[in-house]
Formats: structure tokens, C-alpha cells, sequence
């Protein structure tokens, strides 16, 4: 079991021509003490028992049920094409464009990307991708300190729960103070998300405007999708524009790999982490692409670096690229006006619960129901619906309260089917 | 190319939605954008051409040698994307693991992370690994963030971390943003870590020391064992920088060497494919002095098949739910394929044939150090720079040459440095192609040096001005 | 080499009196160091240095560094036309390249550097 193509002739062949006799006298310089002490793997097994074994786990998750299920993560149509085009060899097998010349098609497509970003948020910049919607966050927090210089950051409620833990352990090293509320006064930033985690829409015009007078920074964590009709980060007045990718035709994967999107104002540029794509020319005049900004990096500024991000997410923003090249103007605008008009029609139906948002939401809901949520949506498994995400188990809600999600995949049949079923297993 | 921005046609669909079926809801004006995103507007063959012509512009390792040192840069099995196509897995929904109603809906995929924590733990020497961190810099957050909980809980301040001039910069980075100071130890003259210099560094603040063996000379640092027993004596902690992991499985293990806490690479050592930059996947294993501070939740094997739970001392969530799960799926075929003499047998076939490569290089381009090489070579271009062509000059013409370029200018510590790994999965024909191709590299810096200064020539773009695109800063359309 | 009228420091940065003014700048041979310099970071009108501290920051395209205050003092003025054009710095690291200036300085501090012949020295070790 070997992906090595060299046979036993040619490694002795390559050996004679190093001058050595055996593989082992390559290893010399490892000390007899300190080999391993233990080797205890299983053998190697066929290219066809290593797909009998992972097809069969794989069956072992739910699969064919119809989702209600978001919370950050969400159950959008992936067009064909996306798959199509991001499994070509030349983008999953390419290193990170360090070679300009030979990785063109890497540069334009980042290039591409940043300006999908920053059309959708109405911000100026947009870096090359960050780990995901979570990490995001922390970057984001970063950043708001090195441009204020301030140390205290405050989470607004609307913040993801799960995000919100994440911050507190990425800073728990870091003398910042971390606050819940909405007050920007003496803070770094305030992180706000909209729509917020039970899905509702605010308009935080007003509180960038606070924030600003204050000498604070505004995050927002966004919901791509959603801003095929909301009010951008731009139009807020947002400074630093953050996201979960994932909507955009990226698959669910259990949790990743994901896409953490990024985008700010001009005047922020060069605080922002991550790699960042431009434009220049070459000798000739023809228009070329290249990583720019590189001085505030790992690998050149080390421990002054704006962030330690290396790696990112470079194939989920190709495939958020072609996602959103493919849906164009238009066609995101329909998948967020189906999303909100389904998940309207699916409230109405739910009268038997009660719904927890005051104001207007986006395609995600919460609701109190009859029933503890979790036994309500284990029953409804074997329905074959996958019911919601009870907002208990995130410590986000009462044993009752569901959070509803609803995409453009969803038909009424659905909808109504689901909204049947739920009654049935509340009664 | 053409931007797609730039064929965009006003009114041109490439995806159309079934008409809605249900009353359409509209939203207050106030809450909503004044103009919808301008994104291009095509059909769905102009993006289909559109991407697969910029496809054709990338060297990937599918259609090119790809010798980038410290990348490992090996072929990326089909077997896995395979694997990880399946709907099974690629469709779940990570909020099944929230709730314990749900955790019977995913068990193939709880299995997995436990499965491939357990494949590591063994591969590596570790107690536990955690599959969270997303990539490898995330790693050493998370490893660093680790250090500090155990310090931490010991009530000591400690708060120096030292790193070796030769580490990858994120290694300082990371460090510093979990909160640590960072002191550079000077390597030796010879490429290696003395005993010597990490104890004049050594005090009371010192936290731990972060070391990469074999380091990024490719050169097994001899005084490892000695460097990890010092910093145990002085209740510091040793990291592991995986990067260099390809060399040694099999060998040695970060773990028998006294390592405490350390990250993988899944994207080097286990072939999961770079992507252009990533998703790359960080797992961290610890030994233990720090098991009991791993992020959580953490898959574990109960009564009723698996279960989440959270260890008391955990320092949290470093991702959302089980970082790039998608690359473990990936990275578990790949072993399990390779299995215990498969896994070793490609890391004796990476150092021979980097030092196949070095054999046949290092008459015509200066070594950069004299002790045996393992899954990499190091050589200084200084003698050409010297003629006036730089490291730099010879990347590109190797371009022209139909292979990727090696690392260039790192280690920071080697001049014009050329740093080059062929990783086991290269037939010994490629290899000798592209030493043929340094070896006419090198006549050329005597017999046409302007040649070597202006490549490349067939690339779709010759060498682009940085500094314009600096001072520039067009970065979006 | 270097002009005589003003002091230097080992991180390279030039500061020139003139009517109670220092006038602060990275010196020619940090300048090639560096390569095309592509942005300059600077301090806000009005910061409180302390001799030695951080003040701004300038990059090229293969590196970044500090530029930190020779002397003590308030920022009294800063040369906006880098923020539009960097490359003053490499064509005119003296005059137009100038970063920023600083009042209330205590000229005793002016002490502690390096003349236009010590650093001319300084320069010359650090090239070998």
C-alpha cells in the first residue's frame, strides 16, 4: 500500500548515487535513543476497503432528511457547476501563489472574490478568506485593538453563542477585557451580528454612528445570503464586516473546512489580517495579480504580524466566488427573497407555538413550543426531518425554544408537511 | 484574462429558481440594501469557460513538480476527495453534535474523529489529539493557548516563549498573539540548536521553547532530547512544530523525544491537498502534562457508542465544532490506506529522494550546511549572486522549465537561500529532470546570465511590479 | 556620507534641530535597506513620545519596520505628502522624506546619539 513509485532497483540505484548503502544510513542523524518507541498502526488496507469502510460510516449520519437546521450553518442549493469547476486539478492541487507568474489563476480568482465581497458588503476591502465565521471574530477583535488601541471589547447579544465562546478562549492569554452589552464608550469595538443569532434583523445604523462618536469600531458578523436583500455593512456604517461563508456554496462538511469572509474600510486596509490579492502589470504593461501587503505577515513581520493566519480557506472562497458568479445580480436576490418568503409562510403555520421574535427576521426563527424542543426534534427525525437546533443545548434558550431555519431549497409541500408534523409530536 | 466582471451582459442568468410558492414576504425598506450587489451577470457556459481558462494559468502538482521546501508538497490522493464526496459526511450538519437528541444521527462521523485522533495520537508518540484547529498556524494557537492554561493553572507567570531564528514565522506569531513574549535563539553555524544557547536564554519567565525536527534546514536538531529535559527541569514546556513531520514517521516520534504539545499538518504529512492556500486542517497532540486542558467538546467512546463531552480543565471551544472535518475524512484514507509500513516507508522514500536531489546538486550549488540532509535540501545562491543572479532569478527560470520553484528566501537565516523537497510520491525520472534543469540553470549563470534575469518568458505574465500594487492598492473592481 | 547638521541612531532614524524643532527621518542607507518603500505609517499630532518608543511604522514590499522616536518629545507637525507618495523616503530621505516633528524635547537626549562620522562607522559594521 504505497503511493511511492519508485521500485526496489530504483531506490538502490538512488542510493549508489548518494553513495550510501541502505535507506537507513540516510537516517544516521537520528540517534538510536531516540527512536521510536512505538509503532502499533493497523496494515494498510486497499484502495477498495478503505471506501467499503468510510461508505459505511458515512451511511451511519442522517442523511435523506429535510433540514430545518441552521444556527450559522445552512442547507442552501449548491449548483452543479460549483462542484464542476472547483474539483479541477489546477485550483485544489496549487500551492498558495507565492509564484505569481505560474499561479495566475489563483491571483485572479482571489482578485475576483475580494471584489464579490466588497460589492455584497459595500465596504472597500476584502481579504483573501480567514479560517471561518467564528475565528473571524477573534481576527476581527484583533484588529479593532490594533487600530484603537483600546482593550476592551464588547458582545452584543445578538452575537452567536458559539462565536462568543471562541473569542473568550483565544483571548484568555491577552489582557483585553470582554464585556456583554451594547455601550461603546472607552471600548475597541462592539461586535453586533445581524441577523442575530434567533434571527432578528436590526438596524444598527444608529449604534455605528454611537460607536464612532465614541472613537470605537462597529463589528458586524453578516449572513451572506442575507444581504441578497438587507441593508449592507456599508450602508451601516459597519468597519469591520465579518461572515460565515458556508451559505455560499460551500457543503455543511460536519463543520469544515468553512470560509471565514473579512471586509473593511479603506482607512482600516492595513490593519486587516490575511492575505490580500491586487492588481499591478508587468514590464510589458499586461495586467497581472499578486499578493500585496505581505510585510504584515507571519512570515515577514513574525511576532509584530497582524495575525498568525498562514494557511486560509482559498478553495471555499474559489467556491464562493463561483456560487456567487453563478447566481449573479439577480439570482441572489431571489434565493434571499425565497429563504425570507418560505421562512414567512413556515411562522404562520406554527401557531401552535409561540414565536419568540418581536421584530422582523430574515429566514431563521426561534419558538417556544408545547414540548421539550430536544424530544420534539428527536421524533421528528424519524419523519424525516431534521426539526431545528433546541436552543438549550447552547444554554441560548428554555428546554422548549427552537431555532428554525429556512432555505430556498424547501418547498411548501415541505414546509407544510413539517409544520403538520411538528404539531403531531407537540400534542 | 478578461475579469468576469468585465463579459458581464446586463439581464444574462446563469441559475434559475422554481417561481416561488408560497406569498412573497417583503421586508421594510428601512432594513433593506438600496441596490442589489453588483455581481456579474453570465450564462452558465461563460463561467464554466470563464474558470476552467483560469484553471490553465495554475501550476498544481496534478500537471507540474511542485520541489516547494517545508510545503511537502506530495500528490493528493483521488481516493480521498472520493471519500469525501460522500453525502454521508459532506452534507451532515455539525449543530447534530449540539444536541445530545441528535448524537445517534451521527455516529459514522463521531467515529471517524476518533478514529483519526487515535491514528495520530499512536503516529506521533501523543496521548490525545484534537482535530480542532483549523489550520497549522491554529495549531500552535491552540498549543500555545494550551502552555498558558497549564501555567496558568499552576499559578506561575511565566511568559516567554523561545522560538530558534530558523522557525516558520508563524511560530513567533503565534505566540505572540496567544499573549506570550518571544526570545530568538541564534542557531549554530551548523543549522542546529545548541544546548548551549537555549541555556544562556534560560530564566524563570521562560514559558516553553518551540522547535520544528527535523528544523527548517532539514537538519535533525541533535541536542533535541537534552533542549526538552532542560525545560522540563525548569517546569517549561516543549512544543512541536509539525511541518517537518514527513521525515521522521515511523523513526522517531515528537513524543519519545520529550515533546509536549505539538500540531500536524494534515495538509504536508497525510496529503490532504493545499487547495491554493488552504483549508490546510492543525490537529494538536498533546502529551501529558497538558491532555487535561484540551479544547473541548471532545468525542469520546461512551456506553451507547459515542458521545461529546468536556473536559473539567478544558480551555474551550477553538472552532466551532470539529475544525476541518472534511480533512480529517481525507487524511484518515490516506493512512489507512498507507497503514504502519506504508506510513514509514513514505518518509524514508521523502529523505531519499531529497537527498537524491542533493547528490546531484551539490557540486554545482553551495550547500547550505554540511550535515546530513533529511526530507529537504538547503543550498545558498550566493556564488551566482555574486555573478548577479540571484535566488530569485533561478526560481523563475525554473518556471520556464515546466517545474514550480523551490522556496526561496527562507529560512531566514540561509542567504539567497534555495530550499528544495520532492516528497516520496516523485518518480526518480521527475527528479532527475528537474536537477538537470538546475544543472543548465547553472551553466547559464556564466554563459547567458541576462536570459536567467528576465524570466519567465512563457508564462502568461512576466514578473509583476510589487511595488506598484503596493502603493496602488487596487484590490477589488 | 551622512549630513553633518543632524544626530543618528543605531535603529537608524535622523533628527535635525532647528528653532527648538526636531525634525525626525530614517537615514538613506535604511531607506536602500528596505527597498521601494510602498507606505508610511504615522504618529497622531499631539502623541507624547518618550525617547525610544515606537512611532511610526514604514514597509516595502519585502519587509516592515518600526521607526521609533530618537528623542523624547510632542509631535508637532507630520509630513502628510508620504501618505501619497512613500517614495520621498528612498529619493529625499533628508529633506522632503522627512516623517515627522517633535517639540519640548529635552536637548540633553541629543547626547546619547550618534554623530554624522559614528554612524558613518556604525553603518560601515553593520554592512560586513
Amino acid at each position: 500500500m504505497t503511493w511511492v513509485p519508485s521500485t526496489a532497483a530504483e531506490r538502490d540505484a538512488m542510493l549508489s548515487v548518494i553513495g550510501v548503502q541502505t535507506i537507513d544510513d540516510l537516517f544516521a542523524s537520528v540517534p538510536a535513543e531516540l527512536r521510536a518507541k512505538s509503532w502499533a498502526l493497523p496494515a494498510g488496507i486497499s484502495e477498495m476497503a478503505v471506501r467499503a469502510r468510510l461508505e459505511k460510516w458515512a451511511a451511519r449520519n442522517a442523511g435523506g432528511v429535510t433540514s430545518f437546521l441552521g444556527g450559522g450553518a445552512y442547507d442552501h442549493f449548491i449548483p452543479a457547476a460549483v462542484d464542476a469547476l472547483t474539483s479541477r486539478s489546477e485550483f485544489y492541487t496549487a500551492y498558495t501563489p507565492y509564484q505569481p507568474e505560474c499561479s495566475q489563476g489563483t491571483l485572479q480568482s482571489i482578485y475576483e472574490y475580494q471584489s464579490a465581497i466588497c460589492r455584497l458588503t459595500g465596504l472597500d476591502y476584502a481579504n483573501a478568506s480567514l479560517y471561518d465565521g467564528g475565528t473571524a471574530v477573534f481576527e476581527a477583535t484583533t484588529m479593532a485593538v490594533r487600530l484603537t488601541r483600546r482593550t476592551r471589547i464588547v458582545c452584543h447579544a445578538s452575537l452567536n453563542p458559539i462565536y462568543r465562546s471562541m473569542l473568550e478562549t483565544h483571548v484568555a492569554n491577552l489582557d483585553l477585557e470582554l464585556v456583554d452589552g451594547e455601550s461603546p464608550e472607552g471600548a475597541a469595538c462592539v461586535i453586533v451580528q445581524n441577523p442575530g443569532f434567533l434571527g432578528d434583523i436590526e438596524d444598527f445604523t444608529a449604534l455605528a454612528e454611537r460607536c464612532h462618536e465614541e472613537g470605537a469600531l462597529l463589528v458586524m458578523s453578516f449572513y451572506p445570503i442575507s444581504l441578497g436583500l438587507l441593508k449592507t455593512p456599508g450602508e451601516i456604517g459597519v468597519d469591520i464586516a465579518i461572515a460565515e461563508g458556508q451559505c455560499l456554496g460551500v457543503p455543511l462538511n460536519f463543520g469544515g473546512p468553512w470560509l471565514g469572509i473579512m471586509a473593511t474600510r479603506k482607512e482600516h486596509v492595513r490593519k486587516m489580517p490575511g492575505r490580500i490579492a491586487a492588481a499591478t502589470e508587468d514590464a510589458q504593461g499586461r495586467r497581472g495579480f499578486v499578493l500585496t501587503l505581505q510585510a504584515r505577515e507571519q512570515h515577514i513581520r513574525r511576532e509584530k504580524a497582524m495575525s498568525n493566519i498562514c494557511s486560509n480557506e482559498a478553495l471555499c472562497a474559489l467556491r464562493a466566488l463561483v456560487y456567487l458568479t453563478l447566481l449573479g445580480k439577480e439570482g441572489l436576490r431571489d434565493v434571499a427573497r425565497h429563504c425570507h418568503s418560505k421562512a414567512e409562510y413556515l411562522k404562520k403555520r406554527l401557531s401552535f407555538a409561540q414565536i419568540l421574535n418581536h421584530g422582523p427576521t430574515f429566514n431563521e426563527f426561534a419558538v417556544r413550543l408545547p414540548r421539550n424542543a430536544e424530544e420534539a426534534a428527536d421524533a421528528l427525525v424519524s419523519r424525516g426531518f431534521l426539526a431545528g437546533l433546541p436552543l438549550a443545548s447552547l444554554g441560548a434558550g428554555e428546554p422548549n425554544d427552537l431555532l428554525i431555519a429556512v432555505t430556498e431549497r424547501r418547498t411548501r409541500e415541505e414546509l407544510d408537511a413539517f409544520a403538520h408534523a411538528l404539531e403531531e409530536v407537540c400534542n | 484574462m478578461q475579469l468576469s466582471y468585465e463579459k458581464s451582459v446586463p439581464g444574462r442568468r446563469a441559475i434559475a429558481l422554481d417561481p416561488l410558492d408560497v406569498p412573497e414576504a417583503v421586508l421594510p425598506a428601512a432594513l433593506c440594501r438600496k441596490e442589489p450587489a453588483a455581481l456579474p451577470e453570465l450564462g452558465e457556459l461563460d463561467v464554466v469557460r470563464h474558470f476552467t481558462r483560469l484553471s490553465k494559468l495554475n501550476f498544481g502538482i496534478d500537471s507540474h513538480f511542485y520541489p516547494l521546501g517545508s510545503c511537502t508538497m506530495k500528490y493528493n490522493p483521488k481516493l480521498a476527495e472520493a471519500v469525501a464526496a460522500l453525502s454521508g459526511f459532506a452534507h451532515l450538519h455539525p449543530h447534530l453534535s449540539t444536541s445530545p437528541a441528535f448524537w445517534k444521527h451521527c455516529q459514522g462521523a463521531f467515529e471517524l474523529i476518533h478514529e483519526t485522533e487515535q491514528w495520530l495520537a499512536e503516529i506521533a508518540g501523543m496521548k490525545d489529539v484534537t482535530l480542532q484547529p483549523i489550520a497549522g498556524a491554529h495549531g500552535e494557537l491552540t498549543g500555545t493557548l494550551l502552555m498558558a492554561a497549564y501555567h496558568r493553572d499552576r499559578g506561575s507567570k511565566k511568559d516567554t516563549i523561545l522560538i530558534p531564528d530558523s522557525a516558520h514565522g508563524t511560530n513567533p506569531a503565534s505566540a505572540a498573539i496567544a499573549g506570550f513574549k518571544v526570545l530568538e535563539i541564534p542557531s549554530h553555524e551548523d543549522g542546529t540548536l545548541r544546548l548551549d544557547s537555549v541555556k544562556a536564554a534560560m530564566n524563570d519567565s521562560v514559558a516553553g521553547i518551540m522547535m520544528t525536527c527535523p528544523n527548517t534546514h532539514g537538519l535533525f536538531e541533535p541536542a533535541v532530547a537534552e533542549i526538552a529535559d532542560l525545560m522540563h527541569a525548569n517546569d517549561a514546556l516543549v512544543y512541536y512544530d509539525g511541518a517537518n513531520l514527513n521525515a521522521i514517521m515511523g523513526i522517531a516520534r515528537p513524543g519519545d523525544l520529550g515533546f509536549d504539545v505539538m500540531h500536524y499538518n494534515l495538509h504536508k504529512t497525510f496529503a490532504t491537498p493545499h487547495g491554493m492556500g488552504g483549508p490546510g486542517s492543525g490537529p494538536v497532540g498533546v502529551g501529558e502534562r497538558l491532555a487535561p486542558y484540551l479544547p473541548g467538546p471532545r468525542v469520546v467512546k461512551g456506553e451507547d457508542g459515542f458521545e461529546l463531552r468536556n473536559l473539567e480543565k478544558s480551555i474551550g471551544r477553538v472552532a466551532a465544532f470539529f475544525g476541518n472535518f472534511m480533512m480529517a475524512v481525507r487524511a484518515y484514507a490516506y493512512m489507512s490506506h498507507l497503514g504502519k509500513d506504508g506510513l514509514r516507508q513514505a518518509s524514508e522514500n521523502a529523505v531519499l529522494n531529497a537527498n537524491y536531489i542533493f547528490a546531484q546538486l551539490k557540486h554545482v550549488y553551495e550547500p547550505a550546511f554540511d550535515l546530513p540532509f533529511m526530507h529537504e535540501c538547503v543550498f545558498t545562491a550566493v556564488p551566482q549572486a555574486k555573478k548577479g543572479v540571484r535566488a530569485l532569478d533561478i526560481a523563475k527560470a525554473l518556471l520556464d522549465r515546466g517545474f514550480h520553484a523551490p522556496t526561496v528566501y527562507f529560512p531566514l537565516t540561509v542567504k539567497e537561500s534555495l530550499m528544495i523537497e520532492p516528497t516520496e510520491t516523485e518518480s526518480r525520472e521527475t527528479m532527475d529532470e528537474f536537477c538537470d534543469a538546475m544543472l543548465e540553470i547553472a551553466e547559464a549563470v556564466d554563459s547567458d546570465p541576462e536570459s536567467l534575469r528576465e524570466a519567465p518568458k512563457t508564462m502568461p505574465v512576466g514578473r509583476l511590479d510589487e511595488v506598484r500594487a503596493a502603493r496602488q492598492l487596487n484590490c477589488a473592481c | 556620507m551622512f549630513p553633518k547638521d543632524m544626530k543618528f541612531t543605531k535603529d537608524h532614524e535622523w533628527v535635525r534641530e532647528e528653532d527648538g524643532v526636531y525634525t525626525v527621518g530614517i537615514t538613506a542607507f535604511a531607506a536602500e535597506q528596505l527597498g521601494d518603500i510602498t507606505y508610511v505609517e504615522l504618529p497622531e499630532v499631539g502623541a507624547e513620545m518618550e525617547q525610544g518608543d515606537s512611532a511610526a511604522s514604514v514597509e516595502s514590499v519585502k519587509a516592515a519596520s518600526d521607526v521609533y522616536a530618537p528623542v523624547g518629545g510632542r509631535v508637532c507637525d507630520i509630513n502628510h505628502d508620504l501618505e501619497s507618495a512613500p517614495e520621498l523616503v528612498n529619493q529625499d530621505p533628508y529633506e522632503q522624506g522627512w516623517f515627522f516633528r517633535l517639540e519640548g524635547v529635552r536637548p540633553a537626549q541629543l547626547k546619547t546619539l550618534l554623530d554624522a562620522d559614528a554612524y558613518e562607522k556604525y553603518v560601515g559594521e553593520q554592512e560586513h
